[in-house]
């Protein structure tokens, strides 16, 4: 099962920094991404296709086809702002 | 990493006076060394900002700034490259970030510290919140920061860059 780390606005947003989330397996980072919208309210909202947001797998960056195995550790952040 | 690197992820103040010594002792060929430091604003969007907090991804934060940094290896030839950024609560006036580049010549040194600037906007997991008079907000990230960035790809590289390090739906 991935971990689920949230960031800056989203952890604050979400009310949570980090989760343990089943997934059905083989998953992908869009199959997660459908079950944390089908949570509804800031959820759906801040996850919606169009919204600003980073998914790193294993702390890289990845894209929507990246596949979750297992264990991954996932972390899901707002476009960096650092500098 | 290359021995000659210091990458540093701190939330104590930097010296760049002593940072700048010790790059310049490593090694006689250096005939340049370029530098930037980043500075906290009082102002942002027109507002005030009385100070600042940054929060960043531990682990991932120090590999992307190693990738950055050996993305800059592969195109100049550099002795060595220091890159240390701050987290934590800043007050105006106080450095988040330095960035110094030696080479055997400048034109190396003021590219390739453009370019670990260019790419650790965009690219490293730090976030920004600030506390202004009316209260606390995170910054937004710029559409001209990744432009920066853009500008070191060539086209067919800037398309494959960018649909990987997106998250598939978003857009900014």
């Amino acid at each position: 099962m991935p971990t689920l780390l949230y960031f800056a606005r989203l952890r604050e947003t979400f009310g949570v920094e980090r989760e343990v989330l089943p997934l059905p397996s083989p998953a992908t980072v869009e199959g997660l991404l459908a079950t944390l919208r089908g949570r509804g309210g800031v959820w759906a909202k801040e996850l919606a296709p169009g919204r600003a947001f980073r998914v790193a797998v294993d702390q890289h960056v990845a894209g929507l086809d990246t596949p979750l195995a297992g264990n991954e550790e996932v972390a899901i952040f707002p476009p960096v702002t650092g500098g | 990493m290359n021995p000659a690197d210091r990458i540093r992820v701190q939330t104590a103040a930097f010296d760049v006076g002593a940072e700048h010594t010790r790059i310049a002792a490593l090694d006689q060929g250096i005939g340049a060394i370029a530098s930037f430091t980043g500075l906290m604003r009082n102002r942002n969007e027109g507002d005030a900002v009385t100070a600042m907090t940054l929060e960043h991804y531990p682990g991932m934060t120090e590999s992307a700034l190693v990738e950055i940094v050996t993305a800059a290896r592969t195109r100049w030839a550099l002795q060595a490259v220091t890159v240390v950024h701050r987290v934590g609560r800043l007050v105006p006036g106080d450095p988040i970030v330095l960035v110094l580049t030696a080479a055997a010549h400048r034109g190396e040194a003021f590219a390739a510290c453009e370019f670990i600037m260019d790419y650790l906007k965009t690219r490293a997991p730090f976030w920004k919140k600030e506390e202004t008079p009316a209260g606390s907000r995170w910054v937004e990230a710029r559409t001209s920061d990744d432009d920066a960035a853009a500008r070191w790809v060539s086209p067919e590289r800037a398309a494959g860059d960018a649909a990987g390090t997106r998250s598939g739906g978003g857009t900014d």
